[in-house]
């Protein structure tokens, strides 16, 4: 791997094959009773969090904690641009402290590539803007890929990503890391939220794109819902809450359709009954709270790779 | 008094070869084997003459962000570039929406002394959008604005746009308008709507934001009898409107920068803030269709859009850095490299889009003039055969936001004259 991650564009298949084996030894020690491994005793991450987050601050958190290095966090909200620093100068600050890798995540696309030019330290990508998370992809691709029978099962699955793409991160990592990992990977939104130039853009990367969510569930093997803000409909995104549910929500009725074993995946927080009906994100098929635990082994796996080199756990 | 200079042997326009005698700041006599009796000689062996070049579009930054640029750096920068006259956009701190804001900056430059720096007059108070500003009394004022501007921002409100098309035309005046529907692209807008800002998920500036803008002036300017200028024009579709417009004899001009002649959007993978611009560097699409257009005359004029900022105002995230780049000293080197090595223009032409056409549309006596005998001795020095290596470092600009750093330009400016009196000689500030 390289020494840092910011994109999934910065992964090998073979980058992923190893994060995978290491998440899964991590995955087991957070069964134990005691949960510490000394990889990381000595080093220093910070999570610098420009904008607000619970889940992912939380995960890299602990992944860190259970590495045993020194994790700190620090909220940053507001871009510094209000504040009259800019951004160089605040992570210089930061990073002059002493720091071994720097979690990053900025409302800002992009945010994170440039932190790695101006830093020593590791830096990872946890969400720049509407750009890319990674980390959130690479517990996705985990979760079902040990839903689907463990390493080399993702080929040929047909994983439909589902909501607002425009402003996911979560998509953009997603549809790089599933295509890698030789999955069939359709989205589906309205119009209105496909990314601009997404024709163009898929066939490069092949994958492929629906407004009709209908036509894509019967023959998903996996599907991914994604978040829609309801403040997209004062930007006339949609018209409404009800319309959107109507046209692309998992709702108790698509549920119908899909196998009882095909796996829910959302990266949340969800919005109940807007994108995801109660009875889509409670059912036995669901795997929101699978990725929630992966996603603490995939962060221990990332930081252990950046941080400890090619040394066995 | 200036001295007297005997400009030998330099190639008028790219095409005749004669000697330039300036006295008195004129031209005081032009052809072959004029005597140096007396008179200073400047060697022009191999070099273009054109007349100097006027820039209808520079942001000098004073007064408010004399960290970034002043109206004397600006000068120099200016003058590096070949330039003997430059407008200075309104958007300072305060704005130039008065007499007294423009007489100011006309003072400055005129201490500076190194070209003309003629104030644009800001189109609405404090370019708010909504009032008009003192434009009768900016141009009665001893700095004569002619041309007013919100640039930076549109004057999207259409009541507002036809009320000071119809108002300027009392004394001659001509608005600038930055063509930008705020509805269609906002102020977070800042990467070419495309396939690369779906993959970078950073906010589109689609072209149809400039291009609504345009059709709806140049149906105001026909409807008003007015006339429009459309600065940094940047997209295809503008180019299409601005050609129905003027085959139907509407009264528009436009302009485009260098930066959009080469730059194109695919720059911004890297997510610099160096080559965030507004409007946008669009596809390569775009920039053959103002390539074209610009040797056709569908586009009347180059300027620069010349737009310096502190290191540290581009230093944040990508959208959160200023918007803007450096133009003054690259311009010339840039449409060498694009208009003339390709084929596309002669030096003719670039004196036509670089000088007479943009004096013509600012109003400005004096400049843009012919390089014949009694015309004010302005003009530029270009060595075709020394292509320019851009440094950054090497600007006289206060600021380094340079998108050039680093590449090889088609010529270098030598040398600028302004009223027979040079401003740069062998590529350095006099």
């Amino acid at each position: 791997m390289r020494k840092h991650l910011l994109s999934i564009d910065d992964l090998s298949v073979d980058d992923v094959t190893t994060l995978f084996t290491t998440a899964a030894e991590m995955h087991d020690v957070q069964h134990r009773q005691v949960k510490k491994l000394p990889a990381l005793r000595g080093r220093t991450i910070i999570n610098l969090f420009f904008e607000d987050s619970t889940r992912t601050r939380s995960s890299f958190e602990i992944a860190g904690k259970w590495l045993s290095a020194d994790t700190i966090n620090i909220a940053a909200k507001g871009s510094s641009a209000s504040k009259g620093e800019s951004l160089r100068d605040t992570v210089l600050t930061i990073a002059a402290m002493g720091v071994d890798a720097l979690v990053v995540r900025h409302p800002a696309s992009g945010a994170a590539l440039q932190v790695s030019q101006w830093v020593d330290a590791s830096v990872v990508n946890a969400g720049d803007g509407t750009h890319e998370h990674p980390s959130q992809a690479l517990l996705d691709a985990y979760t079902l890929q040990r839903r689907f029978g463990g390493p080399g099962s993702l080929a040929g699955r047909h994983v439909a990503i589902v909501g607002d793409l425009t402003h996911s991160r979560v998509f953009r990592s997603n549809v790089l890391l599933l295509t890698m990992l030789g999955a069939e990977v359709t989205v589906v939104a309205p119009p209105t939220l496909m990314p601009s130039g997404v024709g163009s853009w898929s066939r490069e990367v092949g994958f492929a794109t629906s407004y009709d969510l209908d036509e894509v569930l019967p023959k998903a093997d996996a599907v991914m819902m994604l978040r829609v803000q309801r403040e997209r409909m004062s930007g006339g995104y949609f018209p409404s809450a009800r319309e959107y549910t109507v046209g692309y929500g998992l709702t108790r009725d698509r549920l119908r359709v899909l196998g009882p074993d095909v796996p829910i995946c959302h990266p949340g927080p969800m919005n109940r009954g807007l994108e995801i009906a109660a009875d889509a994100a409670d059912a036995a098929q669901s795997a929101v709270l699978e990725q929630v635990s992966a996603g603490v082994a995939i962060r221990m796996a990332i930081l252990y790779h950046l941080l400890a080199g090619e040394e066995t756990p | 008094m200036s001295d007297t200079i005997l400009v030998k042997g330099a190639s008028l326009y790219g095409a005749t070869t004669a000697d330039l005698l300036l006295r008195d700041g004129v031209l005081a006599e032009v052809g072959p084997g004029l005597s140096d009796a007396g008179a200073r000689v400047v060697d022009a062996d191999g070099l273009v003459a054109l007349p100097g070049l006027v820039d209808l579009h520079t942001h000098l930054r004073e007064p408010g962000r004399e960290d970034a640029e002043t109206i004397l750096t600006g000068s120099q920068a200016a003058a590096v570039g070949g330039f003997t006259a430059v407008l200075a956009m309104a958007n300072t701190s305060p704005v130039t929406d008065t007499a007294e804001a423009a007489e100011r900056v006309l003072d400055l430059g005129r201490a500076a002394g190194l070209v003309d720096v003629h104030p644009v007059g800001a189109v609405t108070r404090g370019l708010g959008g909504e009032e008009l500003a003192e434009l009768g009394l900016m141009h009665r004022s001893r700095a004569r604005v002619t041309v007013f501007s919100d640039d930076g921002r549109c004057v999207a409100d259409p009541r507002v746009m036809r009320r000071a098309l119809e108002y300027v035309k009392a004394f001659g005046g001509v608005v600038s308008q930055h063509s930008q529907d705020p509805s269609l692209a906002g102020p977070t807008s800042c990467c070419h709507e495309g396939e690369l800002s779906g993959r970078l998920g950073l906010p589109g500036w689609p072209g149809v934001a400039e291009e609504v803008i345009v059709a709806r002036d140049v149906m105001l300017a026909r409807h008003t009898g007015s006339r429009v200028h459309v600065a940094h024009a940047s997209t295809a579709g503008t180019v299409e409107v601005l050609r129905w417009a003027k085959a139907q004899g509407i009264d528009v001009t436009a302009e485009v920068t260098p930066h959009h002649l080469l730059l194109t959007t695919d720059l911004l993978a890297g997510y610099d803030p160096t080559f965030k611009v507004n409007p946008p560097l669009r596809p390569q699409e775009d920039v053959d269709a103002l390539r074209a257009a610009l040797a056709d005359g569908t586009i009347d004029a180059v300027a620069t859009d010349h737009a310096p900022h502190a290191r540290h105002d581009k230093e944040h995230a990508f959208v959160d850095a200023a918007f803007g780049m450096l133009g003054l000293e690259t311009a010339l080197p840039v449409v060498a490299s694009v208009m003339v090595d390709s084929g596309l223009m002669t030096w003719t032409d670039v004196a036509r889009v670089m000088s007479s056409t943009p004096a013509a549309i600012a109003g400005l006596e004096g400049q843009g003039r012919p390089l014949e005998v009694g015309q004010p001795a302005n003009f530029v020095l270009v060595d075709p055969a020394a292509p320019l290596t851009v440094d950054r470092d090497a600007s006289v600009s206060l600021s380094r936001n340079n998108p050039w750093h680093g590449r090889t330009l088609g010529a270098s400016v030598v040398a600028t004259f302004l009223r027979g009196v040079p401003t740069v000689l062998d590529g350095a500030l006099v």
